[in-house]
């Protein structure tokens, strides 16, 4: 895959711009479910996710092929999700801690205010309850979230798309986890 | 939960992590075997998990990766290429005509080869040395000019167009043409010339050719 994959990436930096769709078409479908569950929008998913690739076009001579291109654009798609969502919430800083509300920071202030009354909650089908869990989740736990539920990666791999130690990619997964927990029960 | 080992959560998460230690996962087991409390969050966190794995796989929308190739930034030339190459592999009727174009081409690129003899468009005045073809200073060459493998003097003057085909081209400061200068040496300047030359036959309203004939 990685062979196929850099073969097709030095025919792109030799000019030829037509290969760089077959990569395109390798990664399409992983990429564009990522950015649906981070965006929970499908013309959002698709522009983010088209956008993802068109960097990843302008920066290919910057991708060292010794590593996981998977990895790289993945890199890039979480990026731009992530200041999507931040751009979304422009006048809060989302780890300033609420005054009177101990523990809780702007991320549980948010997600309470997105919550849907409990019947109509009730009534959805599964795939929309799943990505209206997902949506509810702080942004720093939705990305970790994302990869390893719904992309089934392994906590190194999330470590390395998102540039964060192992040991903080793990304790997000826990606290996403928790904060699902909670979500759902509270129904 | 208050008796509780502090270790039991974080063991709960590496189990569901899939990445728990055999005498840990041990301890984990033994523990939530006596205690309600554990079991039922150890519960709650598997509920969680198991609604995330019902989640479907997406496709990309149809024609996400056409939409990608359309936002990438190109420099003009690639724009040319990539634009004929799509072009052509949405139309094969044309592509198929073009292929016809090539073949013809083909045609005209041997007979570019094979005709090497000098020639001239015959015109009173004229005064040819060797390959060499001479406007005297002081003549009037009265129509177009086309020399063909060989070179072309001009010290005088010509009232039409001067083309030279794989030769050269030699201006005095008395020289004096009408017309364009066209000088052929490459094979694309070459069918460029005949289908140029083609297309001239063709289009009837030509008062050049209305003359001749
Ligand atoms: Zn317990």
């Amino acid at each position: 895959m990685d062979e196929l994959i850099n073969k097709r990436i030095n025919e792109v930096l030799k000019g030829n711009q037509d290969s760089f769709e077959e990569i395109v078409l390798l990664f399409q479908n992983r990429l564009y479910h990522v950015c649906y569950r981070m965006l929970g929008s499908r013309e959002e998913a698709q522009d983010i996710a088209q956008e993802a690739f068109v960097r990843a076009y302008s920066n290919l001579h910057t991708f060292d092929q010794k590593r996981k291109f998977s990895t790289w654009i993945f890199r890039i798609a979480t990026n731009l999700c992530i200041d999507r969502i931040r751009k979304k919430k422009p006048d809060y800083s989302l780890d300033a801690q609420v005054p009177g509300t101990e523990g809780l920071d702007m991320y549980s202030q948010i997600a309470a205010a997105e919550d849907l009354p409990e019947e109509e909650v009730e009534r959805m089908e599964t795939q929309e309850r799943v990505q209206y869990e997902i949506g509810r989740l702080p942004e720093k736990y939705r990305s970790v979230i994302t990869l390893r539920y719904m992309e089934e990666l392994p906590l190194q791999e999330i470590a390395d798309i998102l540039d964060l130690p192992l040991g903080t990619v793990k304790t997000r997964v826990h606290r996403g986890r928790e904060a699902l927990r909670k979500q759902i029960g509270t129904m | 939960m208050t008796n509780c080992p502090n270790e039991v959560v974080q063991y709960m998460h590496e189990y569901l992590d899939g990445e728990i230690a055999p005498e840990q996962e041990q301890v984990l087991n033994e523990h939530l075997a006596t205690c309600e409390e554990c079991q039922m969050l150890f519960d709650e966190l598997s509920e969680a998990v198991a609604l995330l794995e019902l989640a479907d796989p997406m496709q990309a929308p149809v024609g996400f990766a056409e939409g990608v190739m359309t936002r990438l930034p190109q420099s003009t030339q690639q724009k040319k290429k990539t634009g004929v190459n799509r072009w052509l592999r949405k139309h094969p009727m044309l592509s198929a005509a073009a292929l016809f174009l090539i073949l013809m081409s083909a045609a005209l690129f041997s007979s570019y080869n094979t005709n090497e003899q000098f020639s001239v468009t015959m015109q009173p005045n004229l005064v040819i040395e060797g390959d060499t073809v001479v406007v005297p200073a002081g003549e009037v060459i009265k129509g177009d000019l086309v020399v063909k493998n060989g070179d072309l003097r001009i010290e005088g003057q010509v009232d039409g167009n001067v083309t030279v085909i794989r030769g050269e081209k030699y201006m005095a400061s008395t020289a004096v043409v009408t017309g364009n200068i066209e000088e052929i040496d490459e094979l694309f300047d070459w069918l460029w010339y005949k289908m140029k030359t083609a297309f001239k036959g063709l289009t009837p309203d030509k008062t050049e050719n209305q003359d001749t004939e």
